[in-house]
């Protein structure tokens, strides 16, 4: 992995560099306990752990199907109209009518918190795609072509990550504007660092493979070597990575909207609909409780995805989060 | 190592030249003109415009984009900041006061995540597997994908509104002179923020314990008799920290950008929500300058992580 900022803590921690990712976010920690419980756990107390994380993986299916049925029906299953205010129902408590209570606008919670799952899904899978797009367009020049290149373009990236990822998104955010697609852009900024110090690892060492050689001597063009031969030989540990990305965009979007730079109202957005039960914790506590539940077991099932993805697609690496 | 350090001194300073370029440009790309702002006519209205040209001439903004980066980072080092667009307040002071209160918070959350990390992960690894471990490693998992915001909201809930222990959010206290007052103040924002590196630490420290304990010389330790509790204390924490210890000192700067939502659910007067206020406000120098003190202390962190590491683990050469 490269080293641009030249720092004695990344040097030592190489061999993880591929696992650490989630937006710069704090789960490079745990990427380095990867060796230690690989094979650590035998006989009995190992199959304990192995159902455990069996278990998280069904959780983490049935918490995402759940998620993209409502955001795929939603219009189906909502029970109400999720923007029409009805402000004798202001901050109603959860009833029959009502399940989940109703804002202080008096919109039916349940049938925001449907709704809402569009705006995460979308943002978090768009984001991190534009995140992977842009990164392997910056990875693959930077690695491939080296030298200039390389330097200009992993110093940017180098200058782009050294902001905090909240704040870098909030000033974004201030230049675009906080239509969907500004925040999938802005997600997508945030995101590409990663991606293209991956890639550009990647590439840095399948280039010097033998059959980059037999293809560049039998005359292929570049953009042919690079699109053909090169990418798809370097996206497995992004593809790996990709599922945890996503949770950490959906927790940007939603740490967005709860401050009140993100998609604008009144779409829903768990974020948002977190924003105005803070305005209202006092007298209807209770509208706290399924946005942010929602986010974190949403948030919690893209982490247990992404640890089954690695277990399936990068053997080498199991068990390196239980 | 003297060399290395000055060679990784040297090496950060092409990355702040470049964020510090990318902070300049996010106020040249923003959609709104300072100058109209001051000359106080709304973006629709007529604009006078040999004003206009005062004002512009006044801010500078006439001049070529390098001149006005070089004046501007000349302004920046000597603390001449400029003053808001909006309150016409001089930024440096404002920042320099929340960031007293950023720090501190920074500090003490850094202080809890570290003791509650390494000491949850230590109990985890001794009793592997047992149902404290699955707790721990279920408050671990849990700590990294829960919002910041939303443990704030239901602490607060569960403490103000429901207990009424304590205070809905605010700072006013001093460490020195009402510390009663200052630990209720920061109790709450302190694990909110804590909490995920606590979280990371965990699964860190435990891994690491769990790695040097299969160690040949752990074995050695305790076929000499020791008391295992020596052994792990001793024998195997002094091993297993380093690694630790690396991880929690660059983490502080993921604290300091953490303290944006921590600081905006419990009302306090931290520069995290001074940008946030700024960015709703449109007041965009404060945003910039906001922008650039933070990052800056993200990036200064990590380089005293980088020293901290090279003191503590003497067989690592850099040459």
């Amino acid at each position: 992995m490269a080293n641009p900022r030249g720092s004695a803590v990344e040097e030592i921690n190489q061999a993880d560099a591929l696992t650490v990712s989630e937006f710069g976010t704090p789960l490079s920690a745990e990427a380095k306990s990867t060796a230690v419980s690989a094979g650590s756990g035998m006989g009995f107390r190992h199959t304990v752990r192995e159902v455990m994380r069996m278990r998280m993986a069904k959780f983490a299916a049935i918490v995402l199907f759940a998620t993209v049925i409502a955001a795929v029906f939603a219009p189906w299953l909502a029970p109400y109209d999720p923007t029409k205010s009805k402000p004798w129902d202001s901050l109603q408590a959860p009833s029959s009518k009502y399940w989940l209570g109703a804002d202080r606008l008096g919109r039916d919670q349940l049938s925001r918190l449907i709704y809402g799952a569009r705006i995460s899904l979308i943002i978090g899978v768009a984001g991190v795609s534009m995140a992977v797009v842009m990164g392997v367009l910056i990875g693959v020049t930077a690695g491939w072509y080296g030298r200039f290149w390389d330097e200009v373009l992993m110093r940017f990236m180098d200058g782009l990550s050294a902001f905090p990822n909240l704040l870098l998104a909030l000033a974004l955010v201030a230049i675009t504007g906080a239509a969907v697609y500004n925040i999938i852009l802005v997600v997508g900024i945030v995101g590409t660092p990663w991606v293209a110090r991956v890639i550009r690892s990647q590439v840095l060492s399948v280039r010097e493979r033998e059959f980059i050689m037999a293809v560049t001597g039998m005359g292929a063009p570049p953009w042919r070597i690079m699109l053909r031969h090169l990418i798809p030989n370097c996206m497995a540990p992004v593809i790996v990575q990709a599922s945890l990305a996503v949770a950490g965009a959906i927790l940007l979007e939603a740490g967005l909207s709860f401050l009140g730079v993100g998609v604008k109202p009144p779409t829903p957005t768990w974020g948002g609909m977190l924003r105005g039960a803070f305005e209202t914790m006092d007298q209807a506590p209770w509208l706290t409780f399924s946005p942010g539940l929602a986010i974190f077991l949403v948030v919690l099932s893209f982490n247990f995805l992404g640890d089954a993805l690695r277990d399936v697609l990068d053997p080498k690496l199991k068990g390196s989060r239980l | 190592m003297r060399k290395y350090l000055i060679r990784r001194f040297l090496n950060m300073i092409p990355t702040l030249i470049l964020v510090s370029l990318i902070v300049f440009s996010i106020l040249r790309l923003l959609p709104s003109d300072p100058v109209r702002i001051l000359a106080g006519i709304d973006e629709s209205g007529a604009i006078d415009p040999a004003l206009y040209a005062r004002i512009k001439s006044e801010l500078g903004l006439d001049r070529p984009l390098i001149v006005q980066y070089a004046s501007w980072m000349g302004g920046v080092m000597a603390g001449n900041w400029g003053k808001s667009y909006l309150t016409g307040m001089q930024v440096f002071p404002q920042i320099v006061e929340r960031l007293k209160f950023t720090v501190q918070l920074g500090l003490a959350a850094w202080v809890f995540g570290v003791t509650l990390g390494i000491s949850l992960g230590t109990i985890s690894a001794i009793k592997r597997n047992s149902a404290a471990d699955i707790a721990v490693t279920t408050f671990a998992i849990s700590g990294v994908a829960i919002p910041h915001f939303w443990l704030g909201m239901l602490l607060i809930i569960l403490f103000s509104v429901w207990l009424g222990w304590l205070p809905f959010g605010g700072f006013n206290a001093n460490l020195l002179t009402s510390p009663g007052l200052w630990l209720r103040q920061m109790l709450l924002p302190t694990f909110v923020l804590g909490t995920g590196l606590a979280a990371i630490l965990m699964r860190q420290t435990r891994a690491a314990l769990l790695e040097v304990m299969r160690e040949q010389y752990i074995l050695t330790a305790r076929s000499k008799g020791v008391e295992e509790r020596w052994v792990i204390l001793r024998h195997a924490m002094k091993n297993s920290l380093l690694p630790v210890v690396t991880v929690a000192s660059l983490q502080f700067g993921t604290l300091i950008g953490g303290t944006v939502v921590t600081e905006t659910v419990f009302t306090l007067p931290g520069v995290g929500k001074f940008v946030v206020d700024a960015v709703i406000q449109r007041d965009y120098l404060v945003v910039q300058m906001g922008l650039l003190v933070l990052t800056i202390g993200v990036m200064l962190s990590n380089f005293a992580a980088d020293i901290i590491y090279t003191y503590l683990d003497p067989r690592i050469r850099y040459d």
